[in-house]
């Protein structure tokens, strides 16, 4: 080993120390208490010893409603993220490709501004906009007097229009960066090679964009599987998740074991869900 | 009630919230001038509940020299929590009756000293002495507040007043119902509308069947009060689920048009009480906030400028004024006595109700 090579060694350790042991220490510590706890057969700090179970992996199985729950939890999170992608990645491209200068910098603002606000805020302000003769109504109206009435407050559309603006931010930012380092020229070559635009979008833009909208659907994916305010919020009774039957053991049963094991179970099926998707994608991505 | 009683009341409240500040001192310092004066206490409790009103902080601390200091729960299993990881941090817990017993078993509290209470027997006797505070023969929560969880109504949209539980069934009122997202209330509906009892039903499918016929009547499901207040006003929803004293709050502090009843079949009555925690670093000026939270001076200023449940303290309760809507809500004896009151439930049926209705909502939701 060249003195260099150590000397790089130092740098890199010097540089990531921080991040992984602030990662270890917040990230990794609680939840391996929380994986030991979820097979507990009581919650933990109660004065009884607790002894070893796996009956509340046990009782997801038996009952079929924590499963239900599970998928429609998968499906919520798919249909977001894929909105998400829609919506953000055209406007990713616009912003790296299109607009340009001061325009760039407004236009940025506008995508993180959601961030500035509290999540509970953002939300409880869509209920005034989404519910019956609230602003999308009075909106309509104006366009289309004699229109009926939307009537999307607590229905499944709200909880999807709630998470996307929430997540929206993330996939615009990820796309954007992995657009912008698009060379232009290769974007020429392309054209001057015969590419029309649908052909260099779809052989050569998307494809070298891919690592953002991964890294974006990731994001996005992850947090919306396990949403629990905006379903009760916006969904009223049509909101439904996994995420909110966690949340119930841990303040209404105290059963923390039940409430960690079905976290768990979500986390396992999430990561079952990435490792099939991320072979081929990465595939693609070598090709390049 | 005749017009007289309610003369006199009105003027002995006015008498009492006027005196306040002098009042209040005497009241409180005056039998106890031997006690050590000034220290410091932590009160556990829901944010917003009465202890932490600031005005009342300012008049104990004139009459004690006593601090106050909160700390707050957003759910009695958070409340359980805290007392098991912070022993020694708490003086005053609120506990109510479904949970001072599981706080007591475990030694998280400790014995209320009645004696030092210099208003207990002024204490209504079925709440001061009920089982559901106290363990052998010791009083572990002082009766502070009662109320009830029954039925509240839009009085310009129904009519004729309902008095059935099975309004929230009314094939009328599709998508005009609300019940509160809490697996326990809902059960006890579930068991009030089968004849049930509401703490233990015997047969929790007949519940669910119950509940899930709910299903085209529900409008959505609220989870706190402001949101009730919220969804009521919006007209979301018509006939709710609501807690007396905030039924209360509604209609004097927001004006809304709310009726409230207790099904005949039945309602769910609760009550909290104030306990002192195990390891209490100053029990003894945990015990003088306690009998000063039962202070009529105290309750009457907290439930005419805020709105309150109904005291515990028979005498404060009298000195409301008579147009008071707490007052009303609170003073119909024969809606009391068909009152079921929430009792300790063990791990095992909480989770069964937990899990009922959570199939009951994913049933809603499909």
């Amino acid at each position: 080993m060249t003195v260099a090579d150590r000397r790089n060694r130092g740098t890199i350790l010097a540089l990531t120390g921080p991040a992984y042991l602030w990662l270890t220490a917040t990230i990794f510590l609680p939840l391996s208490a929380m994986l030991y706890c979820s097979f507990l057969d009581k919650s933990p700090l109660v004065p009884q010893p607790a002894s070893l179970t796996l009956r509340h992996y046990a009782a997801f199985i038996e009952k079929p409603v924590y499963q239900q729950l599970m998928l429609w939890s998968l499906e919520l999170g798919a249909i977001v993220t894929i909105c998400c992608l829609l919506i953000g990645y055209p406007a990713a491209l616009a912003l790296a490709k299109v607009i340009k200068g001061r325009w760039r910098e407004a236009m940025f603002l506008m995508v993180v501004l959601p961030f500035w606000s509290n999540a509970l805020v953002r939300t409880f302000s869509w209920t005034m906009v989404l519910r019956p003769g609230g602003l999308a109504d009075q909106a309509i109206h104006v366009v289309a007097p004699g229109a009926p009435a939307l009537n999307l407050l607590y229905s499944y559309p709200a909880v999807v229009i709630g998470l996307v603006h929430s997540y929206l931010p993330y996939m615009i930012l990820t796309c954007y960066i992995s657009l912008q380092a698009i060379d232009d020229s290769v974007i020429e070559a392309a054209r001057s090679l015969g590419a029309r635009s649908w052909a260099l979008f779809r052989r050569v833009v998307f494809p070298m964009s891919l690592p953002g909208v991964l890294a974006g659907s990731a994001l996005i994916f992850v947090p919306a599987v396990g949403s629990f305010m905006e379903p009760r919020i916006l969904g009223g009774t049509k909101g439904a998740t996994l995420g909110m039957a966690v949340e119930e053991q841990f303040t209404v049963t105290a059963n923390w074991p039940f409430g960690a094991a079905l976290s768990f179970l979500m986390l396992g099926a999430v990561l079952l869900i990435c490792l099939v998707l991320y072979p081929p994608a990465r595939k693609r991505m070598e090709g390049l | 009630m005749s017009k007289s009683i309610s003369r006199i009341t009105r003027r002995r409240f006015v008498a009492g919230a006027g005196a306040l500040g002098l009042g209040a001192a005497g009241a409180l310092g005056a039998p106890r001038i031997l006690r050590a004066q000034g220290g410091k206490i932590t009160v556990l409790n829901w944010q917003g509940y009465g202890t932490d009103e600031a005005w009342a902080l300012e008049a104990f601390n004139k009459a004690t020299g006593i601090e106050v200091v909160h700390d707050y729960f957003n759910s009695e299993p958070e409340m359980i929590t805290k007392l098991r990881t912070n022993p020694g941090a708490y003086d005053v817990v609120l506990t109510n009756s479904a949970w001072n017993g599981v706080a007591s078993a475990e030694g998280l509290i400790q014995p209320v000293d009645t004696a030092q209470i210099s208003h207990f027997n002024d204490l209504n006797p079925s709440l001061r002495d009920s089982a559901l505070l106290a363990k052998d023969g010791k009083v572990y929560g002082l009766s502070w507040v009662w109320g009830m969880t029954a039925i509240a109504y839009n009085t310009e949209k129904v009519s004729p007043a309902p008095v059935s539980v099975e309004v929230l069934w009314d094939p009328k009122l599709a998508k005009r119902i609300s019940l509160r997202d809490d697996a326990i209330e809902a059960v006890s509906y579930g068991a009030i509308a089968t004849g049930q009892d509401m703490n233990h039903p015997a047969d929790l499918a007949k519940v669910k069947e119950r509940l899930l016929a709910l299903k085209p009547q529900i409008a959505t499901l609220w989870s706190s009060e402001d949101e009730w207040n919220k969804l009521f006003q919006s007209g979301t929803f018509d006939v709710a689920v609501y807690w007396s004293g905030s039924a209360a709050r509604s209609k004097t502090n927001f004006k809304l048009p709310v009726g409230y009843f207790v099904p005949n079949e039945g309602g769910i009555g609760w009550f909290d009480g104030l306990a002192v925690a195990a390891n209490a670093p100053n029990s003894d000026g945990a015990h003088r906030f306690i009998d000063y939270m039962v202070d009529p001076t105290f309750y009457v200023e907290w439930a005419t400028k805020v709105g309150a449940p109904a005291s515990a303290n028979t005498k404060a309760n009298e000195q409301l004024p008579a147009e008071d809507v707490g007052r009303q809500i609170h003073a119909d004896q024969a809606a009391i006595e068909r009152l079921q009151f929430m009792a300790p439930l063990s791990d095992e049926e909480r989770q069964a109700f937990s899990d009922l209705w959570t199939e009951v909502k994913a049933e809603f939701a499909k």
